[in-house]
């Protein structure tokens, strides 16, 4: 099962947690659990739509602190898997928040 | 954290950590049956630890450097062990032993990453040496490999826990009592081997793709988890072309999974499937897998050919765009690399695609007398379905009884049986 794994807030990144983190994405990769992983651009374009009437908002957003920064997608075999991940994750990236959610689609 | 909720997370450290730990300490002790022992001996010490101290920050490096000291204990205190590890060859290096007597206690630094990767790949070899039968290599590897339990290896192939505790540990004996070493196989003997564990990883997906018996049409959990091998053992041996062939032939045949079966479980088949629900994911990671093993530069062997043959299927945006021709010049392909009557068969599907129901039928008839499809239920499903095309009701519906008599798989069955029955209704 697939889960999206996202941070809304963190430290920045210093050479050491860039190191560690590159071989933990590796690592994953090589175990055919990471999917796909990325950092979102801040800024952004807000959509709203109201009735199929579409909105468009350039960002940066005053509600900041709900934006997603950066995410990974793994495919594991149970939800207690995810969060072993996320806390391995957490301990490299030290501070911060975000969410762990299931993705529904391939099964 | 309640007691429950420790249990659960053992369980996940256990599941992403044991291969690792098991083909390291393979690697020290020169013995699966000590290395799974000792492994599982950590295991239990953090079932009745961690409840009460929480789970430690480095989870598996304190499951490692406690199944290591545990080998150092029985190493020292087992002269007769020290001894039969020396009569098996295995030598502890210098370096190696440095490791167990000396090394750090609580960090991994003795294994660097390299050095994992390396055991890993040892580990896949040994679980699925030759020597071994098929069913006891699928065993061993989801075992070793997948930190299955027993039991749930018992419940994916509807067996008991006892018959599959038995075949492991047959399977280890047998590896002990041939002195298999723990390692890499040299150059002359790769090809073969590495055949093997393909061989073993694609009979894991084929049981969750076609349950051979038993009322589910598919089990997906075997699928993603031979998945999930193959995947490993592309980053474990980049250069080898038909690892990815066979990865690209699994991520595209997974991409259909939820397609392939209706909402009672019954099987699609690929021309009548929803191609809206394939996921788009899985085919471009086998149309990626694929193109690494192209990249290799290497005539294509019979895993590279059929994942070129799933990836004309996933390319075609509707049924009735199928490159037919194309499929069918790839099947002549892979009879070519490896002849055998069920490839001939899914030539004849494709050239009764490509150039008319007649000229499939020819082929299909060929294979009758064949020995090996004697009890191979498509082989009737097809004529059957060639002569209905043909417009031959009488003779299709009897081959579509006949196959439905061979069938063990439930769902499976009542297709057939609904199509003989359909072949009835018409004058």
């Amino acid at each position: 099962m697939r889960f999206l794994m996202t941070t809304t807030a963190g430290d920045p990144p210093d050479e050491e947690m860039m190191t560690d983190m590159g071989k933990f994405v590796e690592e994953l990769t090589r175990a055919g659990v990471l999917l796909a992983t990325g950092g979102l651009d801040p800024v952004g374009t807000r959509v709203t739509a109201s009735g199929g009437q579409v909105t468009l908002t350039d960002g940066p957003f005053a509600e900041a602190k709900e934006a997603i920064i950066s995410f990974a997608l793994v495919d594991v075999r149970s939800r207690d898997e995810a969060i072993e991940l996320a806390k391995r994750f957490w301990q490299i990236a030290r501070t911060g928040e975000g969410a762990i959610q299931q993705v529904y689609g391939p099964e | 954290m309640t007691a429950a909720e420790t249990h659960r997370a053992i369980d996940a450290v256990w599941r992403l950590e044991s291969a690792r730990i098991i083909a390291g300490l393979a690697r020290l002790t020169g013995d699966l049956s000590l290395a799974e022992d000792l492994a599982q001996d950590a295991l239990v010490a953090a079932l009745s630890q961690w409840p009460g101290s929480g789970i430690p920050p480095s989870p598996g490096a304190w499951l490692m450097s406690t199944a290591r000291h545990r080998a150092i204990d029985r190493l020292r205190r087992d002269e007769r062990l020290r001894r039969n590890l020396g009569q098996l060859g295995h030598e502890l290096q210098a370096k190696q032993q440095a490791a167990v007597f000396d090394g750090p206690a609580d960090t991994e630094a003795a294994l660097d990453a390299g050095e994992v990767q390396d055991d890993l790949l040892r580990l896949m070899f040994v679980a699925c040496h030759p020597v071994l039968s098929a069913e006891a290599r699928v065993a061993l590897t989801l075992r070793l490999l997948g930190g299955l339990t027993t039991d749930e290896i018992a419940r994916a192939y509807l067996a008991t826990e006892p018959t599959i505790a038995q075949r492991i540990v047959r399977a280890k004996r047998a590896l002990a009592r041939k002195q298999i070493p723990f390692e890499v196989p040299a150059a002359g003997e790769r090809a073969a081997r590495l055949a093997s564990v393909l061989e073993a990883i694609y009979l894991i997906f084929n049981e969750g793709y076609t349950a051979t018996a038993g009322p589910d049409w598919a089990r997906p959990e075997l699928c993603y988890e031979a998945l999930r091998l193959g995947r490993m053992l592309a980053e474990l041996s980049p250069d080898e072309p038909e690892v990815h062939g066979l990865v690209a032939l699994m991520e595209i045949q997974s991409s259909r999974l939820r397609a392939r079966a209706g909402p009672a479980g019954q099987p699609i088949p690929l021309l009548e499937q929803n191609r809206g629900r394939w996921d788009r994911l899985l085919i471009r990671r086998g149309f990626a897998a694929l193109l690494r093993a192209e990249r290799l530069g290497q005539p294509p062997g019979p895993y590279v050919v059929q994942a070129a043959i799933a990836v004309c299927h996933a390319q075609a945006a509707s049924a009735a765009d199928t490159d037919w021709p194309r499929i069918a010049a790839l099947y002549q392909t892979l009879a070519a690399v490896a002849p055998g009557p069920v490839a001939e068969l899914n030539r004849a599907v494709a050239v009764a695609m490509a150039y008319g129901p007649a000229r499939g039928l020819e082929l299909a008839d060929a294979l009758a007398g064949q020995p090996e499809l004697r009890r191979y239920h498509l082989l009737p499903s097809v004529r059957g379905d060639l002569l209905a095309k043909l417009g031959r009701p009488a003779e299709a519906q009897a081959e579509f009884a006949r196959a439905a008599g061979l069938t063990r798989n439930e769902q499976e069955r009542a297709v057939l049986l609904r199509r003989a029955a359909e072949c009835g209704g018409q004058p």
